[in-house]
């Protein structure tokens, strides 16, 4: 499954450039945070890796040969909380693999214990707090076993406690053998999680480098001027 | 009669239980009933699979479920009485002028309505959970019986709607049941007959009955989708 590459991939719906010519390569260890200004494309590149979103031109290869139909998961930034116990929604993933009911169930009940939500276990999913319900989706996908797991801005929104949490949970995810990409616009969530940052801007990567460099010494204008708060993409009308 | 002595009447009749009251009322229950059932099990899944995916005749079928929605029950009544008659694809069954025959009419009346009210609400549901559905690589069939799962409160308005239909056409069940006293006579049917005969104080009494089945099956449905949504959100 691993590398997975992209090479020169665009996406360009009704003739607007949302990627723009994207080169990037993915080992099988680690967190990596995609960061960025508002429309460079984060979360479509995300969309991109899911298959959700098939490119306009380019091409994106997994080790192995074609995109493994299932192993990759996404947790969007507001997940889907179908009107049903906290139990139901975490084992829902498991609904397509063929587990039987009592076995998706038990499952279910597991991963709640290590998400801290086995005593709301019956409670409805959608009276959960935002930090919560980012917790359950985290442990929905979790419970599939996933080697790639995609995260779209999962602590947006949340308080600093909640925050904590859901980036416990993260690690645990990651010790637990899974590929995380996230996209963030937590500076000191990046520091904290990742091993390696994606830049990008306008749609295109600018840079790919580990955390720590990426934060020392910025390899672009761009970068740099991010990291400093400021906004150079925000033109003047 | 004046006014309030028929009223009376139809009072006396509701209250001492009257057997013709009794009877008729019952079968309405039951064909109609029947009929939402069946119409619940074939509509709903039909509106979901209009809803999500893209296949062909989609388009086709949604347009002709809502176009059937509004038809009348007599057109309805006279194609089902056309394919049951003698003569018809299904006349050797020997089902026109009973009951069963009105709950084919019935169904065939409900499930575009109750189709065309699902197709809708899931489609909202299906707009909002699409890309994770496909992210945990539902199928189509697993896609569809979970948002008719997570629809389900909503949905009852579906089956309400069928309901109220069901029970309060005329057209169809007069020509498909023949309003044979004690055999396919309802309360519609009943009411417009009695009505015609100058039997005000029965035609009033089996409307009263009518709409206090419909005002308690809305009530009863209005208390579950309340307490559903302060239990599910």
């Amino acid at each position: 499954m691993f590398p997975v590459t992209l090479s020169g991939v665009r996406f360009q719906p009704n003739g607007r450039t949302v990627l723009d010519g994207v080169d990037l390569e993915l080992h099988d260890e680690g967190i990596t945070l995609v960061m960025g200004p508002n429309g460079a494309g984060k979360s479509v590149l995300l969309r991109t890796l899911c298959g959700l979103i098939e490119p306009s031109a380019g091409s994106l290869k997994w080790a192995g040969g074609a995109r493994p139909e299932q192993g990759v998961m996404m947790v969007f930034q507001h997940p889907m909380m179908i009107r049903a116990s906290v139990l139901e929604n975490a084992s829902l993933g498991l609904k397509p693999l063929g587990v039987s009911g009592a076995e998706r169930r038990r499952r279910a009940a597991e991963i709640l214990e290590r998400v801290a939500l086995a005593d709301r276990a019956q409670e409805s999913a959608r009276h959960l707090s935002g930090g919560e319900q980012q917790r359950l989706a985290l442990a929905r996908a979790w419970l599939t076993r996933p080697r790639l797991l995609l995260l779209d801005e999962p602590t947006a929104a949340l308080d600093p406690s909640a925050t904590a949490e859901v980036e416990r949970i993260i690690r645990e995810i990651r010790t637990d053998g899974t590929r995380i990409v996230m996209t963030t616009h937590n500076l000191g969530q990046a520091t904290r999680l990742g091993d390696d940052v994606i830049f990008m801007s306008a749609g295109r990567v600018r840079e790919h480098t580990p955390v720590q460099r990426f934060f020392a010494r910025p390899a672009s204008e761009e970068a740099r001027l991010f990291i400093q708060g400021e906004l150079p993409w925000r033109m003047p009308l | 009669m004046s006014f309030t002595a028929t009223f009376a009447e139809a009072f006396a009749l509701i209250v001492s239980l009257d057997a013709r009251v009794a009877e008729i009322v019952l079968l309405s229950i039951q064909v109609s009933g029947t009929a939402v059932v069946l119409g619940t099990f074939i509509g709903l899944p039909l509106g979901a699979m209009l809803a999500i995916g893209r296949w062909p005749g989609q388009q086709v079928g949604t347009v002709l479920v809502n176009a059937l929605m509004g038809a009348p029950a007599v057109v309805i009544g006279v194609i089902v009485y056309l394919l049951l008659s003698r003569s018809g694809p299904f006349g050797h069954f020997g089902l026109l002028f009973s009951p069963t025959a009105m709950v084919i009419a019935q169904t065939v009346l409900v499930i575009p309505l109750m189709a065309a009210i699902a197709r809708q609400v899931v489609e909202d549901a299906w707009q909002r959970y699409a890309e994770e559905l496909r992210v945990m690589r539902f199928s189509w069939w697993h896609s569809l019986t979970t948002l008719l799962y997570d629809c389900r409160h909503s949905l009852l308005v579906a089956v309400l709607a069928g309901l109220g239909r069901a029970m309060s056409e005329v057209g169809a069940v007069m020509i498909v049941g023949g309003n044979i006293d004690g055999v396919t006579r309802v309360m519609t049917t009943a009411i417009a007959l009695e009505t015609s005969k100058g039997d005000l104080p029965l035609a009033i009494a089996l409307g009263l009955v009518l709409i206090s089945v419909i005002l308690i099956l809305n009530t009863i449905a209005h208390l579950m989708r309340a307490w559903a949504m302060k239990r599910y959100g």
